[in-house]
């Protein structure tokens, strides 16, 4: 599997990550020798295996459902970057 | 008493109790020690008024005679915990400024225990990394030295600053988490000790996380009875983590007997890498002998897919790491791009995320996404989950085998000088955690202890692996092979 400069491209936007024109055949390459290295696991006989979900043996536990937390506004916002009348504030996203 | 920094958690806990020294006392030798180790770029945020209020109420538990497990020892805090209105930005410039409204679970725990948080330590951002040269801080630089030489050497990573920050003795132990390796790794690279303990012991509540099914906490200290103490503060259930287990956590310190007669100890042979150093050979062979001189039986096992563990490791980190820093989009906490005339929360996203994550960063986001995406999804990831299925199993096998124990290099080499593998790609770098990765894969117990020094005078150190939920026995084995080595090597002050 060979990933050329359009496919990292399309990764790059998938997540959400600014790569400028020029970066992108770098990148193409750098995913190439990663993906090359993952590519031993086809080696594996992996027939009848179940993918693991929890390393520990355990489901996972469940809490009641009631309100424990709350009215915490100003802690919530504090770190934001941008806050305006008890908001996160973005772009305009609605046109 | 002079030089109160150098001591070890186990030394100064019993100065204290004994009224010797103070905590302030102990807490100021530490102080100085940091700020006369800036070279070393190990503590990148101090906190040095909290660490003296903290002192001052531990020496006043202390005359009252109410004084928990770390009553008055002062540690360093890995920059991955939060930690309550005290920077915590996980090395990455995504979260400059970030000051936590709360308080992660293990650092908060420490606090009760009756710690004293020095500062936050460097380390590669978001814990991705092998050698701490992916931090926004700058690298964090290794006390050690070859004989001889200046060159700047790796601490390892990613917990390297916690490393650099114990071998120089400016602090008394620190907390370090590992996610492939970067516990154990960067405390073989500074002659320390560090335990990775069974996943789900330690709460990752709070931890800036990057792989989740991965990620554990633990201690990184001078001794293994140090070891023993910090980590049995650090362990137990919390409910805000649904992967913690409500476990009773025994007394470590007190199963520390350096009995080991019986014990089975496995030296697997897929471990013995084509082209692996002689001193590395070597170091393992005297670990083994040393052992069986204990009273151990030493046994050859084989565990025949560790091949494969760092490969899936690297399917399984990423897609874990993509998701996880899926919540780093400029709306909610740190950095936000400046945006151009015209940009939509797209652009912001985008350029958020650009300007936020480093190169090492962006890459393993990028490759789990990949992974993880409409197509390949079965062909990376459902394999990879697979194997990590097979991998455990050679594990359990071998458990369920009789054995107790096992024996691994921790590291493929000693630290290598900063910027020395800069050309290298990407995997070569990634090879470093090839003797530790098998275990975060697995769940398992893990400890990496100093036993010897290569020719260049760099410290070694070897990996044993336990049995789940049997940190104890594991600690005490461990504190055989500590005792056998008897390693005391320091570096030589030159910062």
């Amino acid at each position: 599997m060979s990933i050329d400069q359009s496919t990292a491209a399309k990764v790059a936007k998938l997540a959400r990550i600014k790569v400028e024109e020029d970066a992108l055949p770098a990148l193409a390459e750098e995913f190439n020798t990663i993906l090359g290295f993952i590519e031993q696991l086809n080696e594996v006989d992996v027939e009848g295996v179940e993918p693991m979900t929890s390393v520990t043996p355990q489901r996972l536990l469940r809490r009641v459902d009631e309100v424990t937390d709350g009215s915490q506004q100003d802690k919530v916002l504090a770190n934001a970057p941008d806050a305006r009348e008890g908001f996160f504030a973005v772009p305009k996203v609605v046109e | 008493m002079s030089e109160l920094n150098k001591l070890g958690l186990a030394e100064a806990r019993d100065l204290l109790r004994k009224g010797e020294t103070t905590s302030v006392e102990l807490t100021e030798a530490c102080l100085k020690a940091i700020d006369a180790a800036d070279a070393l770029n190990s503590f990148v945020h101090k906190t040095p008024d909290i660490a003296l209020e903290r002192a001052r109420a531990a020496d006043a538990r202390l005359a009252a005679g109410d004084a928990p497990a770390m009553c008055g020892l002062p540690i360093g805090i890995k920059d991955l915990f939060c930690t309550k209105g005290v920077d915590s930005q996980a090395a990455s410039n995504i979260l400059k400024g970030f000051k936590p409204e709360y308080e992660s679970t293990v650092s908060g725990k420490l606090q009760e225990a009756g710690a004293v948080m020095l500062g936050k330590l460097n380390m590669d951002e978001f814990a991705m990394g092998s050698s701490n040269e992916t931090s926004a801080y700058g690298d964090a630089i290794s006390p050690w030295r070859r004989g001889g030489e200046e060159t700047p050497l790796t601490p390892g990573g990613s917990s390297g600053g916690s490393a650099a920050a114990v071998a120089a003795d400016l602090c008394l132990a620190a907390t370090g988490t590992d996610t492939g390796g970067s516990i154990r790794q960067p405390a073989a690279f500074t002659g320390t000790v560090g335990i990775k303990p069974t996943y789900g012991r330690c709460s990752r509540w709070g931890i800036v996380a990057f792989a989740s099914s991965l990620d554990q906490a633990g201690p990184m200290t001078k001794s293994v009875r140090d070891a023993a103490i910090m980590l049995e503060a650090m362990c137990g259930h919390d409910a805000k983590d649904s992967t913690s287990v409500d476990l009773a956590v025994p007394n470590f310190e007190a199963m520390l007997t350096g009995d080991i007669k019986g014990k089975k100890i496995g030296i697997p042979r897929e471990y013995r890498m084509d082209g692996m150093p002689e001193e590395i050979a070597r170091l393992w062979d005297d670990g083994a002998e040393m052992l069986k001189a204990a009273g151990a039986e030493i046994v050859e096992i084989s565990l025949p897919h560790t091949k494969y563990a760092l490969p899936a490791y690297y399917v399984i980190a990423p897609a874990e790491a993509s998701s996880n820093l899926a919540r780093y989009d400029g709306v909610r906490f740190g950095h936000r791009a400046t945006l151009a005339q015209g940009d939509g929360i797209t652009e912001m996203y985008e350029k958020t995320r650009a300007e936020g994550f480093g190169h090492e960063v962006q890459r393993r986001v990028m490759v789990g996404t990949y992974v993880l995406s409409a197509g390949f999804y079965d062909a990376y990831y459902n394999r990879a989950r697979r194997v990590r299925t097979l991998i455990k199993k050679d594990f359990e096998d071998v458990f369920a085998a009789g054995v107790d124990a096992i024996l691994t290099p921790a590291t493929p080499s000693a630290a290598f000088g900063l910027g020395e593998m800069s050309d290298a790609d990407p995997v070569k770098m990634y090879l470093n955690d090839v003797f530790t990765v098998t275990v975060n894969l697995a769940g398992l117990p893990g400890i990496s202890v100093p036993t010897g020094l290569d020719a260049q005078g760099l410290p070694l150190g070897l990996q044993l692996i336990g049995r789940p939920w049997d940190e104890g026995d594991l600690l005490n084995t461990a504190y055989a092979l500590e005792q056998s080595a008897g390693f005391v090597a320091k570096p030589a002050r030159w910062w």
